[in-house]
């Protein structure tokens, strides 16, 4: 999985029937500092997250196991909401 | 499967269900000289291990086969601490500490 920041929404009228009423929105995959890293995502959101928050993102085959995205067309879904990052380096 | 040192943990109080009552671990994925390499990454743990082992990890859909025959929404899972690596060629000692 991967830690990401919600930085935006994606609005799409016309899409695969399996992603009606499902949330997109746009992440930027960060490190555990909060330093950006890698390329924008847009993912499915499954917690209700907003713009702003942090979030666990779990992409590949493995996005479709999120709850209420079985057989969608997905590659990337948000799965949690991160209260607090511990490194210890 | 890679190796990779845990560096961290998460707390998340809002997730997918599913993932309720596993451990998510923050791992850098290392060389087997125990040198970075590559991005850090958000992995669940299913061998007890914590901050500062030496572990090794499997991406992808098999992440969530140790959880059988639950399905929880997860790419990455921790399913070894590393004793030792061995390397044949190697002239410096890879124990792990």
């Amino acid at each position: 999985m991967l830690l990401a920041k919600i930085v935006g929404t994606v609005v799409a009228t016309r899409k695969d029937e399996r992603l009606v009423s499902s949330k997109l929105l746009v992440v930027r995959p960060m490190d555990p500092s909060g330093k950006p890293e890698g390329h924008y995502l847009v993912a499915v959101d499954t917690v209700n997250a907003g713009v702003g928050e942090t979030v666990l993102i779990v992409s590949g085959s493995s996005a479709r196991m999120a709850s209420g995205l079985k057989d969608c067309p997905i590659d990337a879904a948000i799965v949690g909401v991160v209260d607090q990052i511990e490194v210890k380096d | 499967m890679q190796l990779a040192r845990i560096i961290g943990d998460i707390v998340a109080t809002i997730k997918d269900p599913k993932l309720s009552g596993h451990r998510l671990l923050v791992l850098q994925p290392i060389a087997p000289d125990r040198s970075a390499a590559g991005r850090t990454l958000v992995a669940v743990d299913t061998t007890g291990s914590g901050v500062g082992e030496y572990v090794f990890f499997v991406r992808g859909r098999e992440a969530a086969f140790p959880f059988f025959p639950d399905e929880p929404p997860v790419d990455a899972c921790v399913v070894g601490i590393v004793d030792s690596t061995d390397l044949a060629a190697a002239t410096e000692s890879l124990l792990v500490p």
